[in-house]
């Protein structure tokens, strides 16, 4: 009996912190599919996080919780697709700017409305409700484990859908992709490259904000300093481990995430804490790298195929 | 060809003005929007550093260990590569300077300088990470370095917390490192201690490496483009990765020399963070190793101001932060003043092309 529940409290843990890492490494797939390496995704949501507690701190309501938390995400957005696409500076370092400026900015604006550095537990923020499945939560162990999730989770769920729809049934993420394939050849049939690919990055931030408010506004119901610890990172893992593919990066945000929740549970055991907490930070490096491996075997495989067809 | 190189020098000096006076100009704009009393907080912020000897003492403390990050993050860099590794092997090089100060008994003038090579060696051995994997299975070196941050934040609290931890201490500390490890002060009534020395030594030799030696060139070139520097017989992979493991000895030879110098136990629960910062010295140095200790200063400065300020007033220091981040955004610009600069080429060669024709006339 205590192994049933204890298997059925870690599913349910697994698909809570599988949110963030899956929202973010959504968002990743527009900009990585339009040709841009956004580094700043741990900022975006770190950023989109804070504000939108204190969206729904003083605005009243959950509404002004998410316009504040969008918003936030969506201006910080647009000044990494400014100096990256206009004025041409390097994504990488676009990106680092961007995790430097949320990380001072969002402890700045902390203190400034709380007077506190380290969390925002005095103020009254909103959270996102919880929803219960009507039919699903009645069956036995698949409702304990699917039903009473926080509402972002399972539009988390959805956008894997709406992101597969929009990457390849749509004229829009046609031709994003078709500026990240071959930028030149887009810009050559008269596609505005540096617009669409500013269109991505502020769509990849909507996407990367509703991460981030999941964290401080779901996930816990506050915002405490530097929340995000490296999930926005973790997710441009899982984006390039799930080639971009809205599928594939759901499977990779899963295993990902299945290290974070192991991680939460090995906190129990008497296991050194730092050790546990390194846990989802080696699975990554240790998941990239055997993907990567995996990709040049395949690659190896395939062009001796074509030797081997082009001797025959 | 001089003129090109007298345009792009006007150009860059240019550009970084201008980013210093956004940056300033930015400070000026918090500090009127969110402060009780701007006039006592611009003054801790933009003079307090110079009021007394040791606070410009402390200008040059807060230099210290940005000029070896900033080196690393220059290595790195001008080779291509794009590892943010600085950060992470200037923690293990503290934990490596901590384990031989506390534990490794030796002789006075010894003891600190191997206690910084085995800091060195630590923040080499993670840099090489990345970089092997990278050069093995083309995995990307950015999210493997900012992970194994993490993982080195992680493992050297745990060192110290398991098996280096004063019992007696109520917070998070190491014992005590032994006197003959400690790096002396080399000027009195501040804490400028002998690694400043190491840095701006470290920066000479660095600039020499990069632009003195062959391998600083073959470097250089594969940095500047790896396929020609591939085509022209260079070894490009293993030059990635000798440049980052350089990189990584620099950072962690910091770490020791920050730890010896500045402390006399280990405290930190988090990474400090003088690897990004050393990124933003690392741009405004112009990827120049001996523009580096200059850069250092500058950031120095803005860190201990906004420390003064913090005390002082109502503003908190993590504005430093935030500047950091856009000078970045700056710096990186590439496209900012390109225009005027395509002008002044134009006209530069107009010009002399003007003059080479009066002398074929004549």
């Amino acid at each position: 009996m205590i192994d049933y529940s204890f298997i059925v409290d870690f599913l349910f843990m697994w698909i809570r912190v599988a949110t963030p890492i899956l929202l973010a490494s959504l968002g990743a797939i527009l900009c990585e599919k339009s040709g841009v390496v956004n580094l700043g995704l741990d900022g975006i949501m770190l950023i989109s996080a804070l504000f939108g507690v204190l969206g729904s701190a003083y605005g009243g309501n959950l509404i002004w919780g998410v316009i504040a938390g969008v918003g936030s995400a969506l201006i910080i957005s647009g000044i990494f697709a400014y100096f990256h696409l206009v004025l041409k500076a390097n994504a990488v370092l676009c990106g680092t700017a961007v995790n430097t400026i949320a990380s001072g900015l969002t402890v700045f604006a902390l203190q400034l409305a709380t007077g506190e550095k380290g969390s925002s537990s005095s103020l009254k923020s909103y959270t996102f409700p919880t929803v219960n499945i009507p039919f699903i939560k009645d069956i036995p162990i698949l409702g304990d484990i699917l039903s009473g999730h926080n509402l972002i989770t399972y539009i988390a769920f959805l956008m894997v859908i709406v992101i597969w729809i929009f990457m390849y049934k749509t004229p829009l993420g046609l031709r994003m992709r078709a500026v990240g394939e071959n930028p030149n050849a887009a810009s050559s049939v008269g596609q505005n490259v540096i617009k669409i690919r500013f269109l991505a990055i502020l769509l990849c931030g909507v996407l990367v904000g509703f991460g981030g408010m999941y964290l401080s506004m779901g996930y816990l119901s506050m915002f405490t300093r530097d929340m995000v610890a490296g999930r926005g990172f973790i997710a441009l893992a899982a984006c390039a481990m799930g080639q971009a593919t809205p599928v594939g990066v759901l499977i990779s945000s899963m295993v990902f995430a299945f290290f974070d929740g192991l991680s939460n549970i090995l906190q129990l055991l008497q296991i050194p804490s730092e050790f546990v907490q390194m846990l989802p930070y080696v699975a990554t490096i240790f998941g990239l790298t055997v993907y990567s491996i995996q990709k040049i075997r395949l690659q190896k495989k395939k062009s001796k195929e074509i030797q081997q067809n082009v001797i025959e | 060809m001089d003129s090109n190189k007298r345009i792009r020098l006007i150009v860059d000096i240019t550009k970084l003005i201008i980013t210093i006076l956004v940056s300033c100009g930015l400070v000026t704009l918090i500090v009127l929007v969110t402060s009780s009393d701007p006039v006592n907080a611009f003054s801790s912020f933009f003079l307090g550093p110079f009021t007394s000897v040791r606070r410009i003492g402390n200008i040059v403390e807060a230099a210290s260990p940005l000029m070896f990050t900033a080196l690393a993050v220059i290595m790195i860099f001008s080779a291509g590569q794009f590892s943010m590794i600085s950060e992470g092997a200037f923690f293990i090089g503290t934990l490596g300077a901590m384990m031989i100060a506390t534990s490794v008994p030796l002789p006075a003038g010894i003891h600190p300088i191997v206690a910084i090579l085995v800091a060195g060696a630590m923040g080499a051995a993670v840099a090489l990470i990345p970089a092997v994997l990278k050069m093995k299975w083309q995995v990307s070196e950015v999210v493997t370095s900012l992970m194994l941050n993490y993982v080195v934040q992680f493992f050297a609290i745990y060192m110290v917390s398991y098996h280096f931890r004063e019992i007696s201490s109520s917070s998070l500390a190491s014992i005590e490192f032994k006197d003959t490890s400690i790096l002396p002060v080399i000027i009195r009534g501040t804490r400028i201690h002998l690694g400043i020395v190491l840095g701006v030594i470290l920066c000479i030799i660095t600039y020499f490496l990069l632009y003195r030696t062959t391998f600083g060139m073959k470097l250089r070139t594969v940095g500047n483009n790896a396929k020609f520097a591939h085509y022209s017989g260079i070894k490009v992979t293993g030059i990635m990765v000798i440049s980052q493991v350089i990189a990584g000895a620099l950072a962690g030879m910091g770490g020791g020399a920050e730890i010896l110098g500045m402390y006399n136990r280990f405290k930190w629960t988090t990474s400090p963070g003088y690897g990004w910062s050393g990124i933003v010295v690392a741009l405004l140095a112009r990827d120049n190793p001996l523009m580096v200790p200059l850069a250092a200063l500058f950031m120095g400065y803005l860190n201990v101001g906004a420390n003064i300020m913090a005390r002082n007033s109502d503003v908190s220091s993590e504005v430093v932060q935030i500047i950091q981040g856009v000078m970045i955004l700056m710096i990186a610009a590439e496209a900012l003043l390109k225009k005027w600069k395509q002008k002044m080429i134009v006209k530069a060669a107009k010009s002399e092309a003007g003059m080479k024709g009066d002398v074929i006339n004549d």
